[in-house]
């Protein structure tokens, strides 16, 4: 068990002593500090304070814990594990991500899941318990994205431009509404199978206290990319 | 005096428009409802924790009530490269203010910083004889004056003009800026902030953020590929882009928009970052209306590219994010002080226990001003 106090320490220490610790590592005082865990494996990080931006980039098989608010880029590119964020995130929450969970209790910037991308049993999966900002799954390719728009139930719990440039994967709404501007390839429908999104609803509230029943009782829409897409057939969900 | 000599040569050399360097900034602003005088030192302290998005080529600060000696005077603050300079300033100064007050601004010895111009700050008003034969109003005859001497005083920039109110700026990373300036012992209930990490150009100290023209100053974060669109435009009006840079286009934008139309903050952002068409064509019709007319008069002021700024004027600031929102801001309020920056890490050193933190989305202003009972 390593315990780290990061006040008034730069990211580049900061980030070498988290690779050198063992497997257990808590840092108290976190302040903006960058790139902590970025490309770390398998190892348990317990965050104090306000980590700075790509928290967790190219990470693989982490689980970080983040008591407080995150900034930019949580989980830019990561492999696999999972990170849970007891606040709110910052924007491109989930950048190119490949596989591995994302975990945020309050709301989440613009662009959530960016270019966030599956490949065979790799299925990278964001769970957001407020509203993201506009441009939620922008070119995404693969993956899953939910929205639980808690205290958000009487409006839209996403921005403008939502699923633009989406070919695959899909994007989970608690909510009765549907984004009015929604591009031409991408098809809502009334999700009537909970399968899939009743143990990402069930680990969210293993987190943060909500009761699973409760929401997942609720309707739900899904987003998915029409048959049609050509650029769903062409890029995506292909393994060799 | 030789270090001085060669330090000139090299800054001279290496100003921007001549180096083209193919390659993110900070900023950070806090604003007290009530007037309170907030001190400096806190923005000095919160840049230090975005250290890693400068690279030490800009920092600098704008303080809002920071002279209440002066309250009524403009505050120059000027860069020169040599004496000759400084004189031929001061002579045309001196015909039209009535200078009450001249002197270096204070600075101190810091590692980090090298290469600094004769900074000079004078406190005038306009001579009452100048005031009367003048057709212009004040403020557009001291706006032109300060065009004229940055254009036509070689080796002179002011690069602060407003009243009550001031600018701080140079090369090197922010925090070692505010220590050279010595910014601890100054107070205002606004400050703004930014670290500079110049993308295209080399940095100098003219180029350094805020930039300003009387009250207005502007801190950003981005890069503005409509530059030219906009720069073509406010020549037409008198304004000229003599800091080789393309922030000073938005403050002469603001000044234009603001100052001389008389359009609201709300309404400058709704030309600067409108909303697409597409949302325009779903509005009310009166909102529908009044954007349409804002876009198709002012075309050529929309910008484009990434950005997100802080305005600060006098009694109020405001901060603005592209309608894309491809630079960060977070915002955050605790009693009566509203604090906005590029990282929540930021607002968190001065203030760890914020009533509430959000983001603004992009092309959503947020402004706030001084409350009526607190204007000075």
């Amino acid at each position: 068990m390593t315990h780290i106090n990061a006040e008034n320490m730069h990211f580049s220490a900061l980030t070498q002593m988290v690779k050198s610790a063992d497997s257990e590592v808590t840092i108290d005082n976190v302040l903006g500090q960058r790139y902590i865990a970025a490309g770390v494996r398998g190892k348990h990080v317990v965050i104090n304070g306000i980590p700075g931006n790509a928290l967790g980039a190219y990470m693989d098989g982490c689980a970080i814990e983040v008591h407080g608010n995150a900034q930019d880029a949580v989980g830019d590119t990561m492999n696999t594990g999972t990170l849970v964020i007891y606040g709110n995130c910052g924007d491109t929450a989930g950048y190119g991500m490949r596989g591995g969970k994302i975990f945020v209790k309050g709301y989440a910037g613009w662009r959530v899941g960016i270019h966030m991308k599956e490949y065979g049993d790799y299925i990278p999966e964001i769970v957001v318990g407020g509203s993201a900002g506009a441009y939620l799954g922008e070119y995404q390719a693969g993956g899953r994205i939910v929205i639980l728009g808690i205290g958000c139930e009487d409006r839209q719990c996403v921005g403008d431009f939502t699923a633009t440039g989406m070919h695959g994967g899909k994007i989970y709404l608690r909510s009765r509404f549907v984004p009015d501007d929604l591009p031409p390839q991408v098809e809502v429908s009334r999700v009537t199978d909970k399968s899939e999104l009743a143990p990402l609803v069930r680990e969210f509230c293993s987190y943060f206290g909500y009761d699973a029943d409760e929401l997942l009782a609720d309707d739900y829409i899904v987003l998915t990319p029409a048959a049609a897409c050509i650029y769903k057939r062409m890029y995506t969900n292909r393994p060799m | 005096m030789e270090d001085y000599e060669q330090f000139r040569q090299v800054a001279e050399k290496n100003r921007e428009g001549n180096v083209r360097i193919p390659s993110g900034c900070a900023i950070c602003g806090y604003f007290s409802r009530k007037g309170n005088a907030l001190p400096a030192s806190d923005a000095v302290n919160a840049m230090s924790y975005m250290h890693d998005r400068s690279n030490g080529l800009g920092g600098g600060f704008a303080g809002y009530g920071i002279y209440p000696d002066f309250p009524d005077h403009y505050a120059f603050h000027v860069f020169y490269d040599n004496d000759r300079a400084r004189e031929e300033t001061e002579t045309f100064l001196k015909a039209r203010f009535d200078i009450s007050n001249m002197e270096r601004i204070p600075t101190r010895k810091v590692y980090g910083i090298k290469g600094a111009p004769l900074i000079w700050r004078y406190f005038g008003t306009l001579l009452p004889e100048v005031k009367a034969h003048t057709e212009l109003d004040e403020e557009e005859y001291v706006c032109r004056s300060v065009i004229h001497i940055n254009t036509g005083i070689k080796g002179a920039y002011v690069f602060s003009s407003g009243k009550n109110m001031g600018v701080f700026k140079g090369v090197g990373y922010p925090e070692d800026v505010g220590e050279y300036y010595c910014l601890d012992g100054y107070k205002g209930y606004c400050w703004t902030a930014h670290g500079r990490y110049p993308t295209n150009t080399p940095g100098w100290w003219g180029g350094a953020h805020p930039f300003n023209i009387l009250g207005y100053t502007v801190v950003h974060n981005g890069e503005i590929s409509s530059y030219d669109a906009n720069r073509r435009f406010m020549e037409i009006y008198g304004y000229k882009c003599t800091l080789l840079t393309d922030t000073e286009v938005i403050t002469y934008i603001i000044d234009y928009l603001h100052r001389k139309r008389k359009l609201t903050l709300s309404d400058v952002a709704k030309v600067i970052a409108p909303p697409f068409w597409s949302r325009i064509e779903k509005m009310e019709e009166q909102e529908r209306e009044k954007l349409t007319t804002l876009r198709n008069m002012y075309a050529p002021l929309l910008i484009t590219g990434p950005f997100s700024i802080i305005l600060g004027y006098p009694g109020g600031m405001m901060a603005l994010n592209d309608r894309l929102k491809l630079r960060s801001m977070v915002a955050a309020e605790k009693d009566d002080v509203v604090y906005v920056s590029s990282e929540e890490c930021a607002i968190r050193s001065i203030c760890p226990d914020p009533d509430r933190t959000w983001s603004p989305a992009g092309g959503e202003p947020v402004i706030v001003e001084l409350d009526k009972e607190c204007v000075k």
